[in-house]
């Protein structure tokens, strides 16, 4: 039976997290002013961010996604190659393409799972030769973001779902399987593998990773 | 009157009678004191071998006379390509006082490549799959002049799972493959600086296991090899050695090597700690002083803080010999210097050997001592210091004397965990073992990471540990740990466990009979029991 290898995105293989991909959209806005308004609200906001993450993935979502009510669709896809070129492909962890080649050359499906948009996501994919991944999908109406997902909205036991019907549907053995994530708050996502490991961890993934004997890798 | 004909027999073979002393035995982080029953013969490491008086006119010496090829500076022309391995941080053991050997013959050989135009100079560390040295390691071994100038572009670790790294050389007669890191394969001189602690160590296994991968090592790295090594510590009987000599005749097709080896003494401790190497009959009451405040001192520090402290004790070896050229007549030599250091005659086996586990392994340093590790060295590094034949009769018992704590380095150890509590509850067989599962550690993409990147041992090395303990694991009857603070580490083991010493040797007596003839190693030593 196959098995595969489920990978968290940011701060996993990517040192960038989601506040980065805001800030460049923030950053790009039409005109000056409200480039700098943009900016400046997320940059206030930051703490906001930080305390909710902290607290619930799910509230830190519904508040963080807010963020992005207005944008029109074509705006973000049309700046996405240049989130990919100036930001995330700088961020690619050296030892990330090491871990995906060592884990393909083994058979492995790759696949990510990650709560990113997957406008922004995409390039990276393909420039890591990852054609399994699924991401967050932002709700437009009419060309405009709503500031809400669709879902299901991945994070934390969503993503653990996700990844039980991947495996049922494509034949995928989880025992044999491998995860990795650099966060707490993929303990689900984790758990329901045979090899989870923890990378560039946080605090308290790196406790959970001790107390239950999990590999801790540094890709940095 | 037996027992004091006995008591003549070599000054390092001393036999307990009713006056004796009680005896200081290590237990992992601890140093504890045990009456042994009468008539108990205890082996003590020879006295040290007088160190060379100037270490560096040695090394010069060699350099320039040396067996089976030219003159190290005949060889050296302007612009040519060298690399210098080192052995890595498991030699010598505990790691030496500074400067370390390695330092002194670096700072001599690079002054002469660089006084002969010689510029393109990579100096390796032959780690192998050993967990990869850490900086401070690495400056603390070669210097602060030699780290500042080299580090970390012309100064590194060997990296066995770097394919672009690593080349192909071809294979022996019996398939035995060979992977040999590029650079130094590549090289017009391969310079190799050996620490020769154990007779098992230097000779072909320095480039041969030192600087290849995993495939090649899964060649010779596996039980069969170690059951047929009689022992591995005597090179003359040892199925591993004879591997690693097919496999280093095939280098020397390849590569041009200048073998450097150096022999030290067993002086392990001077100072404060000499004591423990001495015969506890010859204490003085300043000795006796010094051990009680050692055991008082440790005994209000937790663990941990006692490790750091056994740690921060830095070997005194001296160097007692040096050879340079080609690797056979020069390894041969440093062979007959290890052995007039460590050789003790003995004559006659024992029923039941008695060791303590010190803090002190190859696997372990500024580390933890894990359970497999206590395992390889009881198994495998002292049931194995013989020659001719095992010091511990066919089925006898063997006495480990360790907390045998179930406690593991995450970082350095992260695939010695799964191994132990996976695989050990399934099988203790090490076939099934290596058949089932050791490719499946060896290229875990997380082990596999953790070396690379980190510090952490080869997903593959547990297996070799495993291995390692094969042939005292086929020859002892039985293993009984005494002073085992859990019942579920020796049981996973397959060991039986007591609650001190006392209790072993009454347990191992009624599995022997009560006139069994009792040995032990007084430890830490690095000695060889050399059988009549």
């Amino acid at each position: 039976m196959a098995a595969a290898a489920f990978y968290d995105l940011e701060g996993t293989l990517v040192s960038t997290n989601l506040v980065h991909t805001l800030a460049f959209y923030a950053k790009n806005q039409p005109g000056l002013l409200s480039s700098l308004r943009k900016s400046a609200t997320t940059l206030l906001s930051l703490p906001v961010f930080a305390v909710t993450d902290q607290y619930s993935r799910k509230v830190f979502n519904d508040l963080f996604f807010q963020s992005y009510k207005g944008q029109t669709e074509d705006r973000m896809r049309f700046f996405a190659h240049e989130l990919f070129e100036t930001i995330l492909k700088p961020a690619v962890f050296p030892g990330a393409y090491e871990l995906i080649e060592k884990s393909r050359s083994l058979g492995l499906r790759q696949v990510v799972v990650t709560g990113a948009l997957d406008l922004s996501v995409k390039p990276l994919m393909d420039h890591l030769g990852i054609a399994d991944y699924v991401a967050n999908h932002l709700e437009f109406v009419n060309g405009v973001a709503t500031g809400r997902l669709l879902p299901p909205v991945l994070a934390a036991a969503t993503k653990a779902s996700w990844i039980r019907q991947f495996a049922e549907r494509e034949g995928i053995n989880l025992s044999d399987s491998y995860a990795y994530s650099d966060s707490m708050s993929d303990l689900p996502m984790l758990s329901v593998v045979g090899h989870p490991a923890a990378i560039n961890p946080d605090m308290r993934l790196r406790q959970t990773a001790l107390h239950h004997d999990w590999p801790i890798l540094n890709l940095k | 009157m037996a027992l004091q004909l006995r008591r003549k027999t070599h000054e390092s073979v001393i036999y307990i009678d009713r006056d004796s002393a009680p005896r200081i035995m290590p237990s992992g982080e601890d140093f504890i004191l045990e009456d042994l029953p009468i008539g108990t013969r205890v082996l003590y490491p020879n006295p040290p071998l007088k160190g060379l008086p100037n270490r560096e006119a040695a090394i010069r010496y060699a350099l320039n006379h040396p067996h089976g090829c030219d003159p190290l500076f005949a060889q050296l022309e302007p612009g040519m390509k060298v690399t210098i391995a080192v052995d890595d941080i498991s030699l010598p053991l505990p790691p030496m006082a500074t400067p370390d050997i390695r330092q002194t013959i670096l700072e001599i050989v690079l002054d002469m490549l660089a006084g002969h135009g010689v510029d393109d100079v990579h100096i390796i560390i032959a780690n192998s799959l050993h967990r990869k040295m850490t900086p401070w390691e690495m400056k603390r071994m070669v210097g602060s002049r030699i780290y500042d100038e080299y580090y970390p572009d012309r100064y590194y670790n060997h990296d066995a799972e770097w394919n672009e790294g690593m080349i192909k050389i071809g294979e022996t007669r019996h398939k035995e493959p060979l992977n040999l890191n590029r650079r130094a394969a590549e090289s017009d001189l391969l310079i190799y600086a050996n620490i020769n602690l154990v007779p098992m160590d230097g000779g072909h296994k320095s480039v041969a296991v030192g600087l290849c991968d995993y495939v090649s090592l899964r060649a010779h790295h596996e039980p069969q090899t170690i059951r047929d090594s009689d022992s591995y510590m005597d090179p003359a009987r040892s199925e591993l050695n004879n591997k690693c000599v097919r496999l280093g005749k095939l280098v020397d097709e390849h590569v041009n090597v200048f073998h450097i080896e150096t022999a030290i003494n067993n002086r392990m401790y001077k100072g404060d700690m000499d004591f423990l190497l001495k015969n506890e009959d010859d204490f003085t009451a300043f000795d006796r002083m010094k051990f009680e405040a050692m055991r008082y001192a440790m005994s209000k520090l937790p663990r941990q803080a006692r490790r750091k402290l056994l740690h921060s004790r830095p070997a005194q070896y001296e160097m007692t010999a040096c050879h340079a050229g080609k690797t056979e007549p020069v390894h041969e030599k440093i062979i007959a210097k290890g052995f007039e250091q460590y050789a003790i005659p003995v004559r006659g086996q024992c029923d039941i050997l008695i060791t303590g586990i010190p803090d002190i392994s190859p696997y372990n340093v500024y580390s933890i001592l894990n359970p497999l590790l206590v395992q390889v060295m009881a198994l495998g590094y002292h049931f194995n210091f013989y020659r001719n034949k095992p010091l511990l009769k066919k089925g006898g018992v063997l006495i480990v004397q360790h907390p045998c704590y179930d406690e593991f380095d995450h970082k350095f150890h992260p695939s010695y965990i799964e191994f132990f509590n996976r695989l050990l509850p399934e099988t203790r067989d090490a076939f099934v073992l290596r058949e089932k599962y050791e490719e499946e550690f060896a290229n875990n993409p997380s082990y596999v990471e953790m070396y690379r990147r980190g510090n952490a041992y080869h997903g593959a090395h547990p297996f070799f540990m495993w291995y390692w303990g094969e042939n005292g694991r086929q020859h002892v009857g039985k293993v009984i740990v005494a002073g085992a603070e859990n019942a579920h580490v020796p049981a996973m083991l397959g060991w039986e466990r007591a609650d001190n010493l006392t209790e072993a040797i009454a347990m191992a007596r009624s599995y022997m009979g009560s006139s069994a003839e009792i040995t032990m190693l007084h430890q830490p030593m690095i000695g060889i029991a050399d059988m009549e």
